[in-house]
């Protein structure tokens, strides 16, 4: 090998190296953070265990514990912040995506209405009193999913018929959040009260809806999504080049984009059928896991997923502790958690991050 | 050899480029000249198979090339380099090579993109992002990007729109280079005729979305010609190193191309 050509090559080689390692060193870190952020939201609730009680009916069998303790981990906190981690992944990566898509710092798996309609969908059962003749409990989930569904379907139609733009989504999606919103309102303003308190709380979005089932339903929906995503990352981080860079490398731009949109809907829906709307994290999270490690989705993508959880779990302990003896619905706290995390980081780094 | 035959493109009602004719042979360098909105990006992209045309382009053996084949065999750099992604240079390099990269990159991939940037004078921009280096910085990158993906075809809409002088000539040069090398066929839209007939060993003319004029510089590039194609009065010399050189002198009023 001639030697200029050696001289000309180690640079890039540990540049690359250096770039993937210290992102994947990040990853590392965040993963921690959540591992031990978990442990502590496991640990905290309105029932004032001990933490000694709480750390063996965890690790023990069921025979060997107090059987109140044991009861209050594995039915309640267990499925609670299980449900809080995977509702913040699914956001994370639905909102790191919907940026990407649409080309746009402010996307967020809401800007395209599907929260919007979930909540419709869950505000009309509840005010029409439905019930569904088997598992009547899952009304509302299915309905709100339903509604979403319906919401995706009509910004998918008119981009499929106008042209798969951002502009065109946005502009279809945004219609559909307003006329969701509106129809919401209208609900609200026919119920009666108790039927409206109902409501409200299902929209403030609270982890104390979740149950293994759904734990299991929104988890499935979160790991499928998510292989099916990751097998796209290369194409998805070259679209950042723009449309036309990324069709002249072979990309078909608008099959991708409408298929990542198709993806992002069904894990908003299931993230947020079961718990109700949770603001601000698929927003936040995505722009703080591309502060930490660019724009190379292989690692934005689950770093993304972990930060949405490490908020969403944040905010789950925050919403134990700020009335002891009580849970305050977590979506009340997300952004008051988040807001402050953000704000440090974008005082603090010097670096762009879209 | 490229094969261009027939290629129409319309928007809407609107006939952009009517019934292109040419063929160029390996390791050419063409020259796209004409006054803006003539077609020249339009017949680029339809090459590149990015904007719906009429015809066939073909490229030695097959005759009419499919999507996938023009993705794999021809790299188009557009004329935009505004580009607002936090990717680094580095990362816009291996991006080239989009259908290699795995889980992981290969280090085979790595040197390459390495190559090709020390080649480029990039080496110490490669961990930059591209929103934080200058647009010809970032028409560098791109043209880098260009030359990695080592295609068959290489169209380039204003390549040097953005570079200051010496990187004008460095680019140009090191396009030549590689087409003479690896057998590369370029088309590049440009404006300054200068550079043009630099760096080209054919010229095609477009004007309304037709060919009026294609052949070697030297043909192509008369005083009357250049009157007749852009509606400007020239001075036209030929330099010691037998390459031409026009200065523009004046716009003709009342004389604008129809």
């Amino acid at each position: 090998m001639p030697p200029e050509l050696s001289r000309s090559q180690t640079p890039a080689i540990n540049a690359y190296t250096l770039l993937v390692s210290r992102r994947f060193w990040w990853l590392l870190v965040v993963l921690a953070s959540l591992s031990i952020i978990t442990l502590v939201d496991i640990l905290v609730g309105p029932a004032f265990l001990n933490v000694w009680d709480v750390l063996k009916a965890l690790v023990t069998p069921q025979s060997s514990s107090d059987p109140t303790v044991y009861v209050i981990v594995h039915s309640i906190r267990l499925p609670m912040t299980l449900m809080a981690m995977i509702v913040g992944a699914s956001l994370g990566i639905a909102g790191v995506q919907m940026q990407t898509i649409l080309g746009n710092p402010l996307a967020s798996p809401y800007t395209l209405g599907f929260s919007a309609a979930a909540g419709f969908g869950a505000a009309a059962t509840i005010l029409l009193g439905l019930q569904l003749p088997i598992f009547p409990e899952f009304t509302v989930p299915i309905a709100a999913f339903v509604a979403a569904g319906f919401a995706c379907a009509i910004v998918y139609g008119i981009a499929h018929i106008r042209g798969v733009t951002p502009e065109i989504m946005i502009l279809a999606g945004i219609a559909t959040l307003f006329l969701f919103q509106s129809l919401q309102s209208l609900l609200q303003y026919l119920a009666s009260p108790e039927v409206l308190q109902e409501i409200v709380f299902w929209l403030f979005g609270s982890m104390l809806k979740a149950t293994w089932f759904s734990v299991s339903v929104s988890g499935g929906i979160l790991l499928i999504s998510f292989l099916f995503l990751f097998k796209d990352a290369w194409k998805l981080t070259a679209l950042r080049l723009g449309d036309e860079r990324a069709r002249s490398l072979g990309i078909d731009v608008h099959r991708l984009r409408l298929k990542i949109f198709l993806i992002v809907s069904l894990l908003t829906a299931g993230a947020v059928a079961f718990v109700g709307t949770i603001g601000f994290v698929g927003l936040v999270a995505p722009h703080i896991a591309r502060m930490l490690v660019g724009e190379d989705q292989r690692i934005l993508m689950p770093v993304s997923a972990f930060m949405g959880a490490i908020i969403m779990v944040g905010a789950s302990i925050a919403s134990k502790l700020v009335s002891p003896g009580a849970v305050v619905p977590i979506g009340i706290v997300t952004a008051i958690i988040g807001v402050p995390f953000l704000f440090a980081l974008i005082l603090s780094g010097k670096k762009k991050h879209w | 050899m490229l094969n261009i035959t027939d290629v129409s493109v319309s928007y809407g009602s609107v006939n952009i480029l009517k019934d292109i004719n040419f063929s160029l042979p390996a390791g050419s360098v063409t020259a796209l000249l004409g006054p803006n909105g003539t077609g020249k990006s339009s017949l680029l992209k339809a090459i590149a198979g990015l904007t719906p045309s009429t015809g066939s382009i073909g490229l030695e053996q097959h005759k009419n090339l499919s999507h996938a084949e023009r993705a794999s065999t021809i790299a188009y750099m557009p004329q935009d380099t505004g580009a607002t992604s936090s990717l680094t240079v580095l990362e816009v390099i291996l991006l080239g090579k989009l259908k290699s990269l795995g889980l992981r990159v290969p280090q085979e991939l790595q040197n390459q993109a390495g190559k090709v940037l020390a080649e480029f004078g990039l080496l110490n921009l490669q961990d930059r992002t591209l929103d934080a280096i200058s647009g010809g910085q970032r028409q560098l990158v791109f043209l880098a990007q260009s030359l990695f993906r080592n295609p068959k075809v290489l169209l380039l809409d204003e390549p040097t729109a953005a570079l200051d002088l010496r990187h004008q000539l460095i680019v140009l040069d090191r396009v030549v280079k590689h087409c003479k090398e690896n057998g590369t066929i370029a088309i590049a839209a440009m404006h300054d005729l200068s550079l043009a007939a630099r760096c080209s060993d054919r010229m095609i003319c477009l004007h309304s979305g037709s060919i009026i004029a294609e052949g070697k510089p030297a043909d192509i590039l008369t005083a009357e010609s250049v009157e007749k194609l852009y509606g400007v009065e020239a001075d036209i010399i030929t330099g010691a190193d037998g390459i031409l050189h026009i200065t523009p002198l004046r716009a003709i009023e009342n004389n604008l191309p129809t």
